[in-house]
């Protein structure tokens, strides 16, 4: 059980974090003719597009409203309503999705207001979605933005039902956004062999799987479409996974009465084991040979991995789900998290098996991994392990040092298993880096010195 | 926007040194470089950015960022201006803002932030770069950076370039007037020698200081200080004693240039590093202006030979590419300013240059490349305003031209075309500055045009390709 700690520090040094808006475009990424826009200064979303650009090597489509300080102090009426219609024009998307950020939060612009008298005074726009979502970046982070939009998407969006249909093998599975996109496909795969027919809110499978288009588009290629997203309410269940996808779930059974259940993690054989488990109740199919197998084959991985987890040491800075789902595992491995550190609140962070966790940055988590055999964190967190000279795994975002961030797969019994090994082998790589020396197991000073007091004097004389 | 922060743009905008302010008429240039972004159709970087591209090679110093999270977290640890020392510059200082400070204001937080930097790294400066945030909610950060300075003996240096004043280039210029407001003349070297210059507006990008250095090591000339790749602290602070200055490329860093001209009588002339003859222009540039100032006049003959050396070498190592490049047809797009360098380095190894982006550049760029190109003034077609990435994507996809320079932002733009691509922006991994910068460019684009790949990308599936006659052996 963990201690939640927010250190009192005025600096932080070394941002773990990320803003609320980026995971909130990132979230709208995930939508099939979409083009996200941040509303706020050009600033934000240009830094924001660099992040996503070089961690998923793909051209990537946000807009801004580009507000200045005239047009923040006014308010931004008049700029959402020329980037609406400029993107229009330009990119006809099926869906402008819009986030706040700091700038315009301070100011405090009424968005929803404004989107509705923007809407009166172009009728000629209404064949064109618009989401909007409050996300300022002084509040909360990354997840929180992604969490907020999909919530935002299916309030906006979702077709209120009145009639539940009968047999519906349809279900509403919701990812949090430590899923890669590679990820998604996989649980994709699962719900499917139990004959059941997922949709996915949102899905940056389909739009950030780095694939090769025949012809350009301005827009989002890929994702949830409008008429998915519309029908989401006609679910027979909805699968949550991470905890940061809670209210969203709740939000579609608030709408469409659609039952949810949330699953914290799908990383780890227990983890796994319930989701399947779920998955046969809610279809009412037996469990297929394949998971069988691949159960046990994790099974067996497990087996051949704890030898080198076993007392490891280990420091993870992540977004909550993903510090839960990560610490879950190696803690069930057999190694300790030593130093766990994150980004923003959840109701996970007090269940974590750690003493402490903090919210912080990446200098609290390099403090606490000092000492440590292993250091997870994204890309940034490089300079940190080169420092403290201990192995480092890349998780989460950005991952901007490594190729095929999207393509990195950790959930499912599959998952699981690669992800073993790969932490397995960075054990045993460190392993080879320390021969044995004939010096290695010399006795310490203090002992060598005591041994030597402790000696009795030579006789002086012989007994007679 | 503070008074103080609008003075402080008005003043860049009346730039002198700025032809393309000084042609506007002055109702125009009041309103200076920031034309009005369209939204919906706007990309780049805002003006804090700008001011931080400028500064943060200042390599022993803390660069602190005063806004939420949004400004610094999702921008640091991006760029590879490279320090052949201390590394503070790397890391990531923020307040973060939260919801309180913005309703009851920043001040204190960011106080204590410079407190708690100066107590764990004690670097000999503390640079406070102001966002819109904090800029919106009224924080002084000139007077915090004020009472910071008395209360801790150490220079706290406001950099008052909120994003929301501008684009990016307005940025680099209000970093730079921050040195000349707190920075530039308040130390000395420990000597002088009449060999001493300031190289401005270079921020070392994967090192490109390095690859000229050693040119003006041969020469016998000491760069005082370098405004601000590789840079300490000190060096900028007494880089009013230099002899002469070099600003590279770009404008934007002029009004350092010309107010040190002014204040301090260090003539300066604006050259390149990029390409064989403009790297040999601006070494004997800066030996004339040496010799103009008091140095010996044997430094020219000096200067000569190693610019014939250097060439000679330059052009042996090129010999074997000339032929395999020759005509190949390059879409060149830049940030604008550096494109006139690029084309003329290009053209040396004749390559044929199919369009450049001339967004950014000055009417003086645009002349350079016309004449560099050889087009009249009707001709036109070769210099693109704004391209958009569609048109970009269908010029590659029907091959008019091989192979795409850009920065990173376009390139999945011309690999989702299939087509080649090489980065000539900041984020790149190369450094392409002087003779051996040159050779590096070109053999880059040789190794990415004859990459077998392609062929293979672009090769249909079997099952797709329309069915050939099928022979029988
Ligand atoms: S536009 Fe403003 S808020 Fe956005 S990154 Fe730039 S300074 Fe920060």
């Amino acid at each position: 059980m963990a201690k939640v700690t927010i250190p009192k520090k005025a600096c932080a040094v070394n941002p773990l974090k990320m803003s609320q808006p980026l995971g909130a475009s990132y979230a709208f990424l995930g939508m099939n003719r979409c083009m996200p826009v941040m509303h706020g200064s050009q600033g934000c979303t240009s830094f924001g597009l660099v992040v996503l650009v070089r961690h998923f090597r793909e051209a990537i489509p946000l807009q801004t409203t580009a507000m200045n300080e005239a047009t923040t102090i006014m308010g931004g009426m008049e700029n959402i309503e020329k980037a609406i219609l400029n993107i229009r024009s330009r990119a006809k998307p099926d869906l402008i999705a819009i986030c706040s950020t700091g700038l315009t939060e301070t100011k405090g612009d009424d968005v929803d207001g404004f989107l509705k008298l923007i809407r009166q005074r172009h009728p000629e726009i209404a064949d064109t979605a618009i989401v909007y979502v409050s996300t300022p970046d002084y509040l909360g982070a990354f997840q929180d933005g992604w969490a907020k939009a999909t919530t935002a998407i299916i309030e906006t969006l979702v077709e209120p039902i009145q009639i539940r249909p009968v047999r519906s093998r349809q279900v509403a599975v919701l990812p949090g956004c430590h899923l890669t996109p590679r990820d998604i496909e996989e649980v994709r795969e699962i719900v499917e062999s139990f004959d059941l027919a997922p949709i996915f809110l949102p899905d940056v499978s389909g739009s950030l799987d780095g694939h090769i288009a025949d012809a350009f588009s301005p827009t989002t290629i890929g994702g949830t479409t409008q008429a998915d997203t519309r029908r989401l309410g006609a679910s027979l269940a909805t699968i949550a996974i991470g905890e940061q996808m809670r209210p969203a779930a709740a939000a579609l059974e608030a709408r469409a009465g659609v039952p949810y259940r949330v699953f914290d993690r799908l990383t780890g054989l227990d983890a796994m084991d319930q989701f399947i488990a779920h998955l046969a109740e809610i279809s009412g199919t037996p469990v297929p040979e394949k998971w069988r197998r691949q159960r046990s084959q994790l099974q067996d991985a497990m087996l051949d991995g704890h030898f080198f987890f076993g007392g490891k040491k280990i420091a993870i800075g992540a977004e909550p789900d993903l510090l839960w789902t990560l610490g879950s595992l190696v803690t069930e491995m057999g190694a300790t998290l030593h130093a766990a550190v994150t980004t923003t609140a959840s109701p996970l962070l007090e269940r974590l098996p750690a003493n402490e966790v903090l919210i912080g940055d990446l200098e609290d988590l390099e403090t606490g991994a000092r000492g440590c055999d292993l250091l997870i964190t994204h890309s940034h967190g490089r300079q940190a392990a080169a420092r403290l000279a201990i192995p480092f795994h890349r998780a989460g975002l950005p991952l901007f040092d490594r190729l095929g961030a999207g393509d990195v797969l950790s959930v499912g019994y599959r998952g699981t298993k690669a992800l073993i090994f790969t932490l397995g082998n960075m054990f045993l790589a460190e392993h080879e880096h320390h021969e044995v020396a004939p010096t290695q197991w010399a006795l310490p000073e203090e002992t060598l010195r005591a041994v030597e007091q402790a000696r009795p004097a030579p006789p002086t004389t012989l007994a007679a | 926007m503070s008074a103080l922060l609008n003075q402080k743009i008005q003043a860049v905008f009346d730039e002198p040194g700025c032809d393309k302010n000084q042609g506007k008429s002055e109702k125009e240039r009041k309103k200076g470089c920031t034309k009005q972004l369209a939204p919906g159709a706007a990309a780049g970087g805002c003006a804090f950015d700008g001011a931080k591209i400028a500064l943060q090679p200042i390599v022993d110093v803390a660069h602190l960022v005063h806004g939420p999270i949004a400004c610094e977290g999702n921008s640091w640890d991006n760029r590879h201006a490279l320090s052949s020392g201390p590394l503070t510059y790397r890391t990531g200082f923020t307040t973060d803002v939260n919801e309180m400070d913005v309703i009851y204001g920043g001040e204190k937080r960011l106080y204590k932030a410079i407190k708690e930097i100066i107590d764990k790294v004690d670097p000999p400066a503390v640079f406070v770069y102001q966002t819109c945030v904090t800029a919106l909610i009224g924080d002084d950060i000139e007077a915090v950076c004020k009472a910071a300075t008395a209360k801790f003996g150490k220079p706290v240096i406001p950099v008052n370039s909120p994003g929301f004043a501008g684009v990016k280039n307005l940025g680099n210029k209000l970093g730079a007037e921050a040195l000349l407001d707190y920075v530039i003349g308040t130390e000395e070297p420990e000597f002088t020698t009449p060999y001493d210059i300031n190289i401005i507006g270079e921020y070392n990008l994967s090192g490109e200081l390095w690859q000229v250095k050693p040119l003006l090591d041969a020469m016998g000339v000491r760069v005082l200080s370098c405004i601000s790749g590789d840079a300490r602290y000190k060096e900028v602070a007494y880089s009013h004693r230099a002899r002469a200055a070099m600003m590279v490329c770009s404008k934007a860093m002029i009004n350092v240039a010309r107010k040190m001209e002014e204040r301090y009588d260090i003539p300066f002339f604006e050259g390149s590093f990029y390409g064989i003859g403009d790297i040999s222009d601006s070494l004997r540039e800066i030996a004339r202006l040496l010799i103009q100032k008091g140095a010996p006049d044997e430094l020219m003959a000096r200067t000569e030979a190693l610019i014939a050396a250097e060439e000679a070498r330059a052009w042996a190592r090129l010999e074997p590419y000339k032929q395999r490049l020759a005509g190949k047809r390059v879409l060149l797009i830049t940030g604008g300013v550096k494109s006139w360098s690029v084309v003329a380095a290009l053209q040396e190894v004749r390559i044929e240059i199919v369009g450049t982006s001339v967004k950014k550049s000055t009417k003086e760029d645009k002349e350079k490349i016309k004449e560099i190109m050889g087009l009249s003034d009707h001709d036109r077609a070769h210099m693109i305003d704004d391209m958009s990435p569609r048109e970009m994507y269908a010029m590659l996809k029907e091959a008019r031209a091989d192979i795409m320079l850009s920065g990173g932002r376009s390139q999945f733009v011309a690999l989702k075309a299939k087509m080649p691509w090489l980065d000539i922006n900041q984020e790149r991994h190369h450094a392409y500055a002087g003779y051996e910068g040159m050779v590096k460019l070109v053999e880059e684009i040789d190794k990415t045009l004859y990459n077998p790949v392609w062929e293979q990308v672009r090769k249909e599936a079997p099952w797709d390709a329309p069915v050939a006659e099928v022979a029988h052996g």
